[in-house]
């Protein structure tokens, strides 16, 4: 074989091999980005990271399921940096699948300013996130308070009856936090040193 | 000890068969510049090695200052917030820093050796990625003196640690690991097309040297995962910058999401950081045992099975997150699963052993001590690997002794057996033996008595990341403590052996070891700068 034949099929060896190569790594860039909508449908397919439904749900109609009584019990939770408080006097229900729920929860600004925040809602054990129809809930959009302002708002959930046997509590966790991820926010933060708490 | 090794080959009975002697190009710049520019495999393998060596002292240094914070319980040297700096630093640069442009420099070196070939197969883009990692961690150390201080998450990352709770220099840290990251892919794509089109005629891919075999799947893997790594901290990098919330519970993000990602890149990462490793030893072992390797072909598959395993288990890092129950079992399984390609591997290295007529010179003493050791680290993975079990092992010193078993007498000690073994042809000087000899046994003493402590101080509970701990833990971390300065202060030793080898020495013959059979004991030592111009004469030898 002439030595220079060698040379040219080599040269257009590895101009294949790179280019083969480009074509996977973009493809898996692209793959990683696509990761975060799969990963999303997913969860809410199987329930698997105990987000609920975030707007508001129909009630189903069926039978109460009086044979079975699970225990429901909220949490809530504020963030380091915003001065809001979140509360229920309900901490802990007896409901029979089937049956609807009023919960009422009390929002209060205890800083000087208005402030914009949201509750994040988030169901333990994930499985039962399924389970867990929301007719009503303040969680669906952000709240606006002014500094000192109060706010009540209800909760209205359901627990359908296909609700697996083995689930006995269902705990629901409500975590406040700031809503203020505007690139200006952001960056007027970093400059005031505030943003760091 | 000395006495009892074999005498070395002699020049006589030797002859260069490879190819071309040619005198280094007659153009080539000069002093700074000449280094600047270069394109040759084998000065740009030497870059790559100096650069990984600077690296394994500046991140042992930070280890330094964790082992001597927790040499007693109590806060005496340096602040909880500095320490945290410390263990992200430490991880970051030895995992990036050290252990992957070490076996980058390797390859450089020694894959177009092996296959016969030239030079890489783009040697100008191998020139670029080469200096993109001084730039890479020349900014990440920079972080240290950044107001807010250098990145203190760990060297996982874990979102909102990363993002919401990041100190300001984590913009500098996800650029320097994109860089590191473009660094590595680009490297990988060159060792592929090397491998793939500049083998020696007649050499198919089952003649390769498992050193050869062992880099191309991982350069596989660097091509599969760096990508994913690139998505992640691009992603950190909008949550952090641009308020989006890929990660950020508020927004309606997952920090979940995060440790799946993470982990979907670094679990293959550990095995970019061991297969290599695997393919040194294989070609040691038997060099040293005077037998051909035991189960040629098995250790390919083996080797190309644990690379496929690997995009499986990632979650059993995750265990404690609250996955649901046929997750946890699903990844405990797969995670046990690629124990046993491993184990064959195992088996084919002691089998190899078994009957053969060894010597202990300098490289097999490492490569055993790999074998053995790296083998515990395995069992102790496996241990991890019980889903159950995990739930208490996770998060404390366990993990550590695990990972360091894995990586320190594992990748570290096998890059160490590579340098030894092939320093003779380098340099064309034999490594110092009696100093060799020194630096092996004080490192496995060191290792041992700074890795094995942590199994117990992690069984009984010690978490790990913590500058101060409860008094129960306070003799294990002397222990270690003191192992860690016995093993930072023999690695001193290393660097004298490379200076002195480089510097003169007992002369060494073209197949400087007599069991060397590959083609890089067919050129001269030293290699000239260019070798294989005309393509070697390859006769396959049966495996
Ligand atoms: C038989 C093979 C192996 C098994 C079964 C195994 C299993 C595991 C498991 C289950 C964990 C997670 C423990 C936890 O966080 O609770 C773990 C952690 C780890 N393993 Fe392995 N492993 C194996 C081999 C390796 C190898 C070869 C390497 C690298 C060369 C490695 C590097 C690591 C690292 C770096 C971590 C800790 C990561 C971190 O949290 O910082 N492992 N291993
Ligand atoms: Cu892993």
């Amino acid at each position: 074989m002439a030595a220079n034949g060698d040379q040219q099929a080599r040269q257009t060896g590895v101009r294949r091999t790179v280019s083969r190569t480009l074509v996977v790594l973009a493809g898996m860039f692209v793959f990683a980005f696509a990761l975060v909508p799969l990963y999303d449908v997913f969860c809410q397919v199987t329930g698997l990271n105990g987000k609920t439904s975030g707007s508001a749900q129909s009630l189903v109609h069926a039978d109460m399921d009086t044979t079975r009584t699970i225990t429901v019990q909220f949490i809530t939770r504020g963030s380091p940096g915003l001065p809001w408080k979140l509360e229920t006097d309900t901490r802990q229900l007896r409901v029979h699948p089937g049956e609807s729920r009023e919960v009422v929860f009390r929002f209060r600004n205890q800083g000087e300013g208005p402030s914009l925040a949201r509750a994040v809602p988030s169901v333990s054990p994930s499985e039962a996130s399924l389970h867990l129809r929301k007719i009503t809930c303040f969680c669906f959009q952000e709240q606006r308070l002014a500094g000192g302002e109060r706010l009540e708002a209800p909760l209205v959930f359901q627990l359908t009856p296909d609700l697996p046997d083995d689930i006995k509590t269902v705990t629901l966790v409500y975590t406040l936090y700031p809503v203020e991820q505007t690139l200006a926010r952001r960056y007027l933060g970093f400059i005031s040193e505030g943003d760091q708490a | 000890m000395a006495s009892h090794l074999p005498p070395k080959p002699t020049a006589q009975y030797e002859e260069t068969a490879g190819g071309g002697l040619a005198a280094g190009a007659p153009h080539a710049p000069r002093g700074m510049m000449r280094w600047l520019l270069t394109t040759n495999h084998k000065e740009i393998g030497t870059l790559y090695l100096i650069f990984s060596l600077t690296m394994f002292f500046i991140g042992g240094i930070f280890a330094m200052v964790i082992r001597a914070e927790l040499f007693q319980p109590g806060l005496q040297l340096v602040q909880p917030e500095f320490f945290n700096q410390m263990t992200t630093m430490h991880g970051l640069i030895m995992v990036f820093g050290a252990v992957m442009p070490a076996f980058v420099g390797l390859a450089n070196w020694m894959v177009p050796l092996q296959i016969g070939a030239p030079d890489m197969a783009l040697p100008r883009l191998n020139n670029f990625s080469f200096w993109l990692l001084p730039v890479a961690f020349l900014m990440l150390l920079s972080t240290l003196v950044m107001p807010g201080g250098a990145p203190d998450f760990g060297w996982t990352f874990y979102a909102p640690l990363s993002t919401t709770y990041a100190p300001p220099s984590t913009t500098f840290f996800i650029f320097s690991l994109h860089l590191a990251g473009i660094s590595s892919i680009l490297g990988a794509i060159n060792i592929i097309a090397t491998i793939l089109n500049l083998r020696a005629p007649g050499m198919r891919m089952m003649d390769m040297p498992l050193f050869v075999w062992t880099w191309l799947i991982t350069a596989f893997l660097l091509i599969a995962v760096m990508p994913v790594l690139a998505g992640v901290i691009t992603m950190m990098l909008l949550d952090i910058n641009f308020g989006t919330s890929f990660f950020n519970a508020a927004g309606g993000g997952d920090p979940v999401l995060f440790q799946h990602l993470f982990w979907f890149f670094g679990h293959p990462e550990v095995y970019i950081m061991i297969l290599p490793a695997f393919g040194i030893v294989s070609v040691i072992i038997p060099t040293f045992a005077r037998k051909r390797l035991f189960g040629y072909a098995s250790m390919v598959y083996a080797t190309a099975s644990i690379a496929i395993l690997s995009f499986l288990v990632w979650a059993h890092h995750m265990f404690v997150v609250g996955l649901p129950l046929v997750a946890e079992l699903f990844f405990m399984y797969s995670t046990m699963l690629i124990a046993v390609p491993t184990g064959v591997k195992v088996f084919n290295w002691i089998t190899t052993l078994f009957r053969g007529s060894i010597s202990f010179e300098p490289p097999m003493l490492f490569a055993l001590a790999f074998v053995v050791l790296f083998t515990i680290g395995g069992f102790s993975g496996l241990m991890l690997a019980i889903s159950p079990a995990d739930f208490q092992y996770h998060d404390t010193y366990f993990v550590v002794a695990h990972f360091h078993y894995v990586l320190v007498p594992g990748a570290v000690f096998a890059i160490m057996a590579g340098v030894y073994y092939w320093l003779p042809k380098w340099t064309g000087h034999y490594p110092h033996l009696r100093l060799s000899q020194w630096h092996f046994w004080l490192s496995v003493i060191g290792v041992n008595l700074t890795f094995f402590p942590m199994h117990f101080a992690g069984l009984a509970g010690m978490p790990r990341r913590i500058p101060d701990y409860a008094l129960q833990f306070a003799d294990f971390n002397m222990v270690t403590s003191l192992g860690a300065f016995l093993f930072g202060a023999s690695q001193l030793l290393f660097v004298a052996v490379v200076i002195l080898c480089i510097r003169g020495g007992e002369k060494a013959p073209a197949r400087a070891w007599e069991g060397g059979e590959d083609l890089e004991w067919s050129v001269p030592s030293p290699a000239p700068l260019h070798t294989f111009e005309t393509p070697p004469d390859f006769k396959p030898q049966q495996h």
